[in-house]
């Protein structure tokens, strides 16, 4: 037999495709003598580890398909990753390069249509960038939803000389991990998206903020920067890494950390963008928001981008597909698709092949959704009709085995965990509201040791039965959704009143 | 003092920058395991800081820790995906592997929710998780 001629395997260097051993595999080719390139991830992550020979995919493989990768009989052959049905209908604008390019490859980058953007931009005057930003309609891809154009105005107009760039990308909710692929895959495009925006309005610094949780993030980020120097320059990048705090993602206790004080939440206003990091003007924009930006500024970006969508959510989101999903992974398109698409069309139903119980939208604050309310357009209006939001995108599926009085009371002990402390409803609030949940699913066992505490001397002394516990627990709610200072204790509720609503049954004893 | 010469070292690297105090601290956390009051007070003096201040900043993140443990260490993600495939019925495995050689505690996320369970040890991570896996992750850690 004569040996096969030198091949080229490209395999995801993703944390995910990573955590699934996608070093072995790349390993186990080299050792058959192939030339391996390690690419950016599909976002395919149940065929992850993917391994690419001559154009056909293979996955998920392990070391030990290797030679019938390699002769073409491997019964994991996927055809054409672009030309798959999981991919094929996608609008990728920000995940555009996903598996195409090598993620540090500055030849890659500019191939693809790297720099466009930037060297665009800086054919314009700053007043320029921002109205083609603001006539893209992009809103901030965080959760807020807040139009990136006016904000960059806001700064750009603030008086001041020294006003920064801060990219959120403290991605902590649970089901997203958008942020990370970017971060992971097409680091480039992050940082052409805050050189546009310090362009835009005048700042001479961007601060990147990320999670601990991502090292590999961490890692692709600084290698990037240091690559794209003189591109960028004079402008300033700094990675900064967070330290386990999920509110951190919240604006402005990121601020404070970066400022190296404790993650607790500032009033506002003032708003970052007039009193942002040490006191000056400051864009926070989120990851995915950021990296729409080359998009939108290269010629004709702003048209293609307001074209899609529906209302007024303009251009595409990339949506997280997690959970118990059979099909889960990265998924952008224009807004307005349904989440009965999203789940069973697309995803395939649920992974362990139940019923789908519950989709829960937006990470660890967002709504609880039943299958009878799967025809709600992607939308931010839609969703927040609907006692729902979208937050950063990420849909986790649930199957019928799941019990939602159980993850109603995590979504009160995360918050309580995870409380800055600053504000009384979220730090309080959401500690009462374990120990009622606790109640209510233990069966009321009266009287309720909390009533009977001296200071609780207002309280009613009749015993409270199940009604008044419920009751009691969507007042707690009411006041922890109007009276938290951010969103922590302002959309923990959101979970735990769709829960309620909707499976009852899941909170009696 | 070793210590104390490659804790000036530390703080001396991050002196120049905005907001040089979690850097610092990471750096610490990295370098000894914990930051202990005494680092704290060396902290607190370098940066013009009270010691309740650097104290506040250590005592608020969770990365941050006063006392050294020097087990291994395996972090289990237990959000809301990796709870929808399943992990809350790895715990008693995983801690039992555990036992008291092992630190075993709870991270909120990965993002790698499409592929959960998943955990970490050190940089190295773990998807797809099953019983028999974690408790092979856990006895090598």
């Amino acid at each position: 037999m004569t040996p096969s001629p030198a091949k080229t395997v490209r395999i995801s260097d993703d944390s995910l495709a990573l955590a699934l051993g996608a070093d072995a595999i790349a390993a186990a080719f080299v050792a058959a003598g192939c030339t391996v390139e390690r690419v950016s991830s599909w976002g395919m992550h149940w065929l992850e580890p993917l391994v690419e020979v001559d154009g056909i995919g293979y996955g998920p493989a392990t070391p030990t398909d290797v030679p019938a990768i390699l002769d073409g009989t491997s019964p994991l052959a996927i055809g054409a990753p672009a030309e798959h049905p999981f991919i094929k209908p996608q609008q990728r604008l920000t995940f555009a390069r996903a598996g195409l390019t090598r993620p540090l490859s500055l030849a890659d980058y500019a191939a693809t249509g790297g720099w466009e953007g930037l060297t665009r931009a800086r054919s314009l005057t700053p007043i320029e960038v921002i109205a083609e930003v603001t006539q893209s309609g992009l809103r901030g891809r965080g959760g807020a939803g807040f139009p990136a154009g006016i904000k960059w105005k806001t700064v750009a107009d603030a008086p001041g000389t020294r006003k920064y760039v801060v990219c959120n990308a403290d991605e902590g909710d649970s089901g997203t991990f958008a942020d990370r692929m970017l971060m992971e895959g097409d680091p480039f495009q992050l940082v052409e998206g805050i050189a546009i925006a310090a362009y835009a309005v005048g700042a001479a610094t961007g601060y990147i903020y990320t999670r601990s949780e991502y090292p590999h993030a961490i890692a692709k980020l600084q290698a990037a920067i240091e690559l794209a120097r003189d591109i960028i320059a004079p402008l300033h990048i700094e990675v900064r890494t967070g330290a386990g705090a999920y509110v951190c993602g919240e604006e402005t206790s990121l601020l404070n950390s970066i400022e190296g004080k404790r993650g607790i939440v500032r009033a506002k206003p003032p708003l970052p963008a007039l009193e942002g990091l040490f006191g000056c003007p400051t864009v926070v924009n989120n990851v995915l928001t950021v990296a729409a930006i080359p998009h939108i500024m290269a010629e004709g970006g702003a048209e293609e981008y307001a074209r899609l969508g529906i209302d007024r959510s303009l251009g595409t989101k990339p949506i997280q597909l997690a959970g118990n999903i059979k099909h889960g992974g990265l998924y952008e398109t224009a807004f307005g698709i349904s989440l009965r698409d999203l789940v069973y069309t697309i995803g395939g139903g649920t992974a362990s092949g139940r019923p789908v119980k519950a989709v829960q939208v937006g990470g660890p604050l967002g709504a609880y959704l039943a299958p009878d309310q799967f025809d709600i357009p992607f939308d931010y209006e839609a969703y927040a009709r609907a006692d729902a939001l979208i937050g950063h995108g990420g849909v986790v599926v649930f199957d019928d085995t799941a019990n939602m009085g159980a993850l109603a009371r995590f979504a009160m002990a995360f918050c309580a965990a995870e409380s800055c402390g600053k504000c009384t409803p979220c730090r309080i609030g959401s500690t009462r509201g374990v120990e009622l949940i606790d109640r209510i699913r233990g069966g009321a066992v009266t009287p309720d040791p909390v009533v009977a505490l001296p200071q609780m001397h207002n309280a009613p002394k009749v015993d409270r039965q199940h009604e008044g516990d419920i009751a009691l627990l969507e007042d707690l709610c009411e006041t922890m959704k109007f009276g938290s200072l951010c969103a922590l204790g302002g959309f923990a509720p959101y979970p735990v009143l769709s829960a309620l609503r909707h499976w009852p049954a899941d909170f009696k004893a | 003092m070793v210590r104390d010469e490659s804790l000036s070292e530390i703080i001396a690297a991050h002196l120049g920058r905005e907001g040089p105090l979690l850097p610092i601290l990471h750096d610490v956390q990295a370098a000894f395991g914990c930051v202990d009051p005494a680092a704290q007070e060396v902290i607190a003096k370098a940066l013009n800081l009270s010691r309740a201040e650097v104290h506040g900043v250590v005592s608020f993140y969770h990365d941050f820790h006063e006392d050294v443990d020097a087990r291994p260490h395996v972090e289990l993600c237990r959000a809301e995906a990796c709870q929808a495939r399943g992990v809350e019925a790895l715990v008693d495995a995983a801690e039992g592997a555990a036992g008291n050689r092992v630190r075993l505690s709870t991270i909120y996320c990965l993002g790698l929710c499409s592929a959960g369970p998943a955990a970490r040890v050190g940089d190295t991570l773990h998807a797809r998780l099953t019983s028999e896996a974690l408790v092979k992750v856990i006895e090598n850690a």
